[in-house]
């Protein structure tokens, strides 16, 4: 097999190892209210003012089901092309600790509402596949918090009982970079479905991560070590690395690797055992007798398909075909959806004599750029899709110059300005008067004799001084594309 | 007046009230008086009297008699949260909770006019056959001094029989409503499962708990039952289904019911007047016109060992709850698991520890599917005998115990004779039936002995009407003679 340059593999001496990777994806379910409980699932309030009795597990207290979360899963599942499980089980998981106050979480163990489900990614050697095992529902714990009070560890149970959707994927991930483009795409589908908000920041996204190694081509499993609660994309390529590097060594080593469950530091850049497999939780898992098993006809399922919305898959292959675009612009324009959102709102509102290719350069030059700037998401851009859209066409119908465009953009940005009112007022507009250009010119001519003599005599890198100067004469305002025509007639 | 009204039913207590012989405040009174004065028996672990008089007052300045518990005090097993009120579970870890919130069936009891008198003793969290294990020490049974009430509505039971109530509920996880009634001379039904909701009732074991009434006869056991069974989407496995006016649909008439004699009830040991008492109610049943059929149910001698292992199971992870963090009682620790130790071994009793230390073995892995997974599957097989039992019958009678009241302290060190208690109670449990226990009979120490009516799910009124007519044939008098009141 030819050795791919985009290939994650680890060499020692003589050997050659590959890292098998699966994730544990945990995304918290966009909903108003809790899965059991009517509380609201708000980021950032008080601590504890968002606690039921049910979520502080009161005596005699019992969950129900909320319908929203179970068709918020069944959505996510028709989004990873799954299996939708039409009987599915909420099993306890039981343990104790001080922020999980039933001492049992609700999860779904044997019998979960999603199935085996896929999941493409875009590399750059090509599209890869990657299996979905499975998703369940199950709640948050509440969270420990050991930094405020120095004798006790104080619990905030606000988001105890939050709906969260464990999606867990085959071992078929090979590479950080893969990694990364599966958190990516996940999140991409959920925000497309509206599901999962997918904010990292505040750990709507978290993942566990099973890293295992073997000597590449090697068709056997290695022992692998899950890697627990790793809240960001860079985090978990570092831990995958930092893993992966250890596993090989091990192994060279002579040494055995054991099956473990380890942390990651994010200050030390390295993972660290937390327990053992001898030392691992017996969960105790049986069917949680206060909830019936949740059973869901085709007719419900079906009216949640009439409500799923056209996924980056999907918009990436139309948005080649209908608007010709590149693989490559395709593939970024569809990765958020606000993005794809906001280029389809631009191209609506260029209407007829529009130039696509010239919208996007723009939307993924100027516009990224200071997005990126400005640290914003494209949902909060300062310039509206509407005048975007106004400025591109001004540069397709010869307005402005592309230069004078950039200018224009830049005054744009306060208070999103409508871009023709900014050429009129600043008077911006390109002449384009073949007459008046012609006199231009005329004038610059005759100003430089002998520089149209050297022209004349061969010295053509002058050319570019007669457009310099033509720009220069007309305040950038001359239209180039005439500017060049008429040098080269009077030249 | 006052010495004669806490021997009224509550069907006549009602009607007393309704047309104004008695005023609310009289009958709460009486029966505040004669709690007063019955100590000794230990019924209530907490009082509201004063509350309850109040209560009753408000009730006489403005009355509703439309309502079907006009101004009727009522004591409340201590298992039901009550809003305001202690509730302990009988356990030391809830000594000093008091609910912000009220369980839906005490709440369908006041909606109709009823008054919280107090909350009455139980086993710890339910576990137990003759309230011996409540934290709040023994209840005495009414009938005999040093006698148990039964459990684990052992208070509830004591308190309807000394009359220190009217009626009262209980639950009924394995037979704590059925067992204690048939060791006081009650009546108890425990209904079908989802029949009664669990809002708010301190859990034991979810799949099996269920409420029901407890009462002096078997009309004001239907009257409460018509009171508390309602549909509650607070509890995911509370049923929807067509609840009959049980009282007043009270029927004697069960001419031609076919009623189901099984002969694996018949066990081994099982005391000769028991089994007299089952032929006394064979025959009654006969003279209320019923046909008796021979039926089997394979599968009895399982129920026992299912139910010790499907109760426990599911009360190790209920009572994981109860760890010190954020209610309840607290020991102090170095650290987490300290404290949890601490907290749970002075909190629970013995009988709990032991239940929660065989839930937590039975669930563990490696034993999941010999214990918990193979329980599961021999329940179904339990309920697969009813269900074919019913195929050809209406009504399954039977003893409600295998013997009538015990010693105080008899069989406290003897676990598998106490839980041997439960034998004919447990199948209807598994099953998630409803069942009732009527007073039959006395033994020859004139303790009264029990029979058992099982229905089929969701036919309370069925098991009601036959136990109805049996009644009025056995024409039982429960023989108390107020020993404990000096």
């Amino acid at each position: 097999m030819a050795k791919d340059k985009s290939e994650y593999l680890i060499e020692r001496y003589n050997n050659v190892y590959e890292v098998v990777i699966g994730l544990e994806v945990h995304a918290q379910v966009t909903s108003n209210s809790k899965l059991f409980s009517s509380s609201s699932t708000k980021f950032g309030a008080e601590p504890n003012t968002q606690v039921s009795l049910v979520d502080a597990a009161f005596p005699g207290m019992l969950p129900v089901i909320n319908e929203f979360c179970v068709k918020q899963a069944i959505k996510t599942g028709i989004g990873l092309r799954a299996q939708i499980n039409k009987r599915s089980v909420f099993d306890r998981k039981n343990y104790f600790y001080a922020d999980l106050p039933q001492g049992y979480q609700i999860s779904q163990f044997k019998y979960p509402i999603v199935g085996e489900g896929k999941v493409v990614l875009d590399m750059p050697n090509g599209q890869k596949e990657v299996g979905i095992e499975r998703l369940h529902l199950e709640q948050d714990a509440g969270k420990s918090i050991h930094d405020i009070d120095p004798q006790n560890t104080l619990v905030d149970l606000n988001r105890s009982g939050v709906a969260l959707m464990e999606i867990v994927s085959k071992p078929d991930l090979r590479s950080p970079n893969e990694v990364s483009a599966y958190i990516k795409k996940l999140r991409s589908i959920m925000r497309y479905l509206g599901t999962c908000d997918g904010n990292m920041q505040e750990g709507s996204i978290r993942a566990d991560v099973n890293v295992s190694v073997r000597l590449k081509d090697s068709k056997e499993l290695g022992t692998r070590c899950e890697i627990k609660n790793v809240n960001s994309i860079k985090f978990m390529q570092m831990a995958i690395d930092y893993e992966a590097n250890r596993q090989v060594d091990l192994i060279e080593e002579g040494k055995s690797i054991d099956q473990e469950t380890r942390l990651f530091d994010t200050k030390k850049n390295e993972t660290r055992s937390m327990r053992s497999k001898e030392d691992a939780h017996d969960y105790r898992y049986f069917p949680d007798p206060d909830l019936l098993p949740l059973e869901v006809t085709d007719e419900f399922i079906d009216n949640l398909k009439k409500d799923i919305p056209e996924l980056p898959d999907d918009k990436k292959k139309r948005f080649i075909d209908e608007f010709k675009v590149s693989t490559y612009e395709a593939t970024i324009l569809v990765s958020d959806i606000d993005t794809a959102k906001y280029f389809e709102e631009v191209v609506a509102k260029m209407g007829k004599n529009k130039d696509i290719k010239l919208a996007v350069n723009w939307i993924t030059g100027e516009l990224f750029a200071v997005l990126n700037n400005k640290n914003l998401e494209i949902s909060q851009s300062p310039i509206s899709a509407k005048n975007l859209a106004k400025l591109v066409n001004l540069i397709k119908n010869g307005t402005i110059s592309g230069k004078i465009a950039k200018t224009i953009f830049e005054l744009m940005m306060d208070g999103d300005k409508d871009p023709q009112i900014i050429v009129e007022e600043k008077g911006l507009k390109q002449e384009s008067d073949p007459k008046a250009l012609e006199t231009l010119i005329d004038k610059i001519i005759d100003d430089n004799r002998d520089k149209a003599i050297e022209y004349k005599n061969g010295k053509e890198k002058l050319f570019g001084f007669f457009v310099g100067q033509a720009m220069k004469v007309s305040g950038g305002k001359a239209n180039p594309q005439l500017i060049n025509e008429i040098l080269k007639k009077k030249l | 007046m006052m010495s004669n009204i806490t021997t009224q039913s509550l069907t006549s207590l009602v009607d007393n009230i309704k047309n104004k012989e008695l005023s609310s405040e009289e009958v709460t009174k009486a029966f505040i008086e004669r709690s007063e004065k019955s100590k000794e028996l230990n019924s209530y672990i907490s009082e509201d009297f004063s509350n309850a008089i109040d209560k009753a007052k408000k009730f006489d300045q403005n009355p509703n008699f439309d309502l079907k518990l006009p101004g009727i005090p009522i004591a409340v097993k201590d298992l039901f949260c009550t809003e305001n009120v202690r509730t302990t579970a009988g356990s030391k870890i809830l000594e000093n909770f008091v609910p912000t919130y009220e369980s839906t069936v005490t709440q369908n009891i006041w909606n109709e006019g009823a008054i919280l008198l107090g909350k009455l003793n139980c086993d710890e969290f339910a576990m137990g056959s003759s309230n011996e294990t409540s934290y709040y020490g023994n209840v005495q049974n009414p009938i005999d001094k040093g006698l148990v009430p039964g459990g684990s509505s052992g208070g509830s039971a004591a308190a309807v029989s000394g009359q220190l109530t009217p009626i009262t509920i209980g639950t009924d996880t394995g037979g704590s409503i059925r067992q204690p009634a048939s060791f006081t001379g009650t009546v108890g039904l425990k209904p079908t499962y989802g029949s009664c909701s669990r809002y708010g009732i301190v859990a034991f074991a979810s799949s099996l708990d269920q409420a029901g009434p407890m009462a002096q006869n078997v009309k004001d056991c239907a009257l409460l039952q018509e009171v508390i069974s309602t549909y509650d989407k607070k509890d995911s496995t509370s049923i929807d289904f067509k609840r009959n006016q049980y009282s007043k649909e009270l029927n004697k008439d069960i001419k031609g019911k076919k009623i189901g004699i099984p002969k694996e009830y018949r066990v081994d040991g099982m005391p000769k007047e028991i089994e007299d008492l089952w032929q006394k109610g064979i025959q009654y049943a006969k003279d209320c016109g019923a046909e008796i059929i021979d039926i089997s149910l394979p599968n009895t001698s399982y129920a026992l060992p299912t139910y010790y292992i499907v109760a426990p199971a599911e009360a190790s992870s209920n009572l994981a709850r109860y760890d010190g963090v954020k209610y309840g009682f607290r020991a102090k620790g170095e650290n987490l698991i300290d404290m949890y130790e601490k907290t749970r071994s002075e909190g629970f009793g013995a009988e709990v520890q032991r239940r929660i230390m065989i839930g937590t073995y039975v669930l563990s892995s490696g034993y999941y599917d010999a214990y918990y997974l193979k329980a599961q599957k021999v329940r179904k097989l339990i309920k697969n005998d009813f269900d074919e039992a019913y195929k050809q019958i209406d009504a399954i009678l039977t003893p409600s115990t295998p013997s009538s009241a015990f010693k105080i302290g008899e069989k406290k060190d003897d676990p598998v004779s106490m839980y041997l208690n439960d034998v004919f109670t447990v199948p209807v449990n598994l099953a998630g039936l409803p069942a009732i226990s009527i007073p039959a009979g006395h033994d020859t120490a004139g303790y009264p002995l029990g029979l058992q009516i099982i229905g089929k799910a969701f036919k309370e009124q069925e098991i009601l009407d036959v136990a109805y007519a049996m009644e009025e044939k056995i024409g039982f008098k429960n023989k108390i003679t107020d020993w404990w009141i000096k």
